[in-house]
């Protein structure tokens, strides 16, 4: 399988791919790892005219620890993230989700940025992010912008990010993490989660995103709210389904995800330490 | 566009079209028909080779993103008629039925071994769950990856 053709500008820096994004607008899109928008393009489900190529920009390469947050880069590839031992003391959560993304071969490709801006309800690390609180770094012409992770996701494989912006920096809070679980239920080893459940208890609250569950990367509200009044895992995870919209297709019927999300949840919920 | 790599030790140029994915660009332009491709959708890792000495799907890789890096393919790994330990341990535990899945699968277990010397049999099979063998074949695969594994322990001790 060929993807249509395109035209191929390759960024050596931010501002050449701000550039870039300038001139060609619409027509184009960012390639940083590929290893989700080039299985669109070779299904022709995606025919961008341009591609902007930022997998050379190593300056967005980073773990960081900056203080009240770790900043990751953009480009920072899930076998980084997987392997960073400040991840796993700062952000468990996120070392071991990243460990499950794909296969080996696509975590040395694949990055945070391109994953998260890809916006992929069926996409690991997203979940993972609502879950932290994460802040999204956005930078365009005119500078950079930060935005929540819950406020990032707007519409199947949508995003806040304008045209013309660049995700530049992941930015995960500090939390003083009491109990963290990832849950990922797939009928094979590379798949893509049927569902997903990443919950992280820290800090006082609970936060828990929901792989598959709809249109976007979800937020469990309705179970947060409720261990938040002091549920127990159950009786919270019995409300996992509560805002959202599975959808049916040739892995599993929408009441089967909804099934799976209160079970996916509550396991997650007990794993981080609520009983 | 024009793109330069060093494949195997050795540089190469081509011309291109973007969109030419790397398995292509390998196999019918520099003639290194040893990648295999087998599903083309990222699933199976015949089409695995080393990118910068990391495991990488060929078929989901465009040649332009390559354009300056350095690439081992099958081709690459034997010294001669001396082959790699792997490809070794391959042959001499039969982790192989019909040999399709094997380049990529060895490129896939060098690369394992890179990152983890001393894996446990759950290690490898986890970590070569991006390879998929049609033959079901899996069983003497994992047990030359371990054999190639204790030799390299042995050799190093």
């Amino acid at each position: 399988m060929i993807p249509a053709a395109f035209e191929y500008v390759r960024a050596d820096s931010v501002d050449a791919a701000l550039s870039a994004l300038t001139e060609y607008g619409d027509e184009a899109k960012l390639l940083a790892g590929g290893h989700s928008l080039l299985p669109l393009m070779k299904l022709r489900l995606a025919a961008p005219s341009v591609l902007v190529d930022v997998g050379r920009l190593d300056d967005l390469r980073y773990i960081n620890d900056a203080g009240d947050y770790i900043s990751i880069g953009a480009l920072t590839r899930h076998r980084d993230l997987e392997t960073s031992s400040l991840l796993a003391s700062a952000a468990p959560l996120l070392a071991h989700a990243a460990g499950h993304v794909g296969d080996p071969q696509v975590r040395h490709r694949g990055t945070i940025g391109g994953s998260l801006a890809h916006a992929d309800p069926a996409s690991d690390l997203p979940a993972v992010a609502l879950a932290m609180g994460a802040t999204i770094v956005a930078t365009g012409p005119n500078g950079t912008r930060e935005i929540a992770a819950s406020e990032f996701y707007t519409g199947f494989l949508e995003s806040a990010l304008a045209p013309d912006e660049l995700l530049t920096e992941i930015r995960i809070p500090k939390l003083d993490t009491q109990g963290w679980s990832f849950q990922k239920f797939n009928r094979r080893a590379q798949d893509w989660a049927i569902v997903g459940v990443a919950t992280v208890r820290a800090n006082g609250s609970t936060g828990v995103g929901l792989v598959n569950m709809g249109s976007t990367p979800l937020l469990a509200s309705a179970v947060m709210d409720a261990v938040k009044s002091g549920a127990n895992a159950a009786d919270a995870a019995a409300l996992a389904n509560e805002g959202t919209e599975a959808q049916s297709d040739i892995n599993a019927s929408s009441e089967y995800r909804e099934h799976l999300a209160r079970v996916l949840v509550r396991r997650s919920l007990e794993e981080s330490g609520l009983s | 566009m024009k793109i330069t790599v060093t494949v195997n030790g050795v540089e190469r140029s081509g011309d291109v079209e973007p969109r030419t994915l790397l398995v292509h660009f390998l196999r019918d332009e520099l003639d290194l028909t040893g990648t295999n491709i087998g599903c083309d959708t990222s699933s199976c890792g015949a089409c695995t080779i080393h990118v910068e000495g990391q495991s990488v799907k060929s078929c989901t890789m465009l040649a332009a993103q390559a354009d300056g890096l350095e690439l081992t393919t099958i081709e690459g790994l034997a010294n001669g008629d001396i082959l790699h330990p792997m490809q070794r341990c391959f042959q001499e535990n039969h982790g192989l039925q019909c040999g399709y899945c094997t380049p990529g699968m060895v490129m896939a277990a060098v690369s394992l071994l890179d990152e983890n010397p001393n894996p446990s049999e759950t290690d490898v099979r986890i970590g070569l769950e991006g390879n998929l063998c049609r033959c079901t074949g899996y069983h003497n695969i994992v047990k030359s990856v371990l054999a190639c594994a204790a030799e390299s322990n042995g050799a190093s001790k």
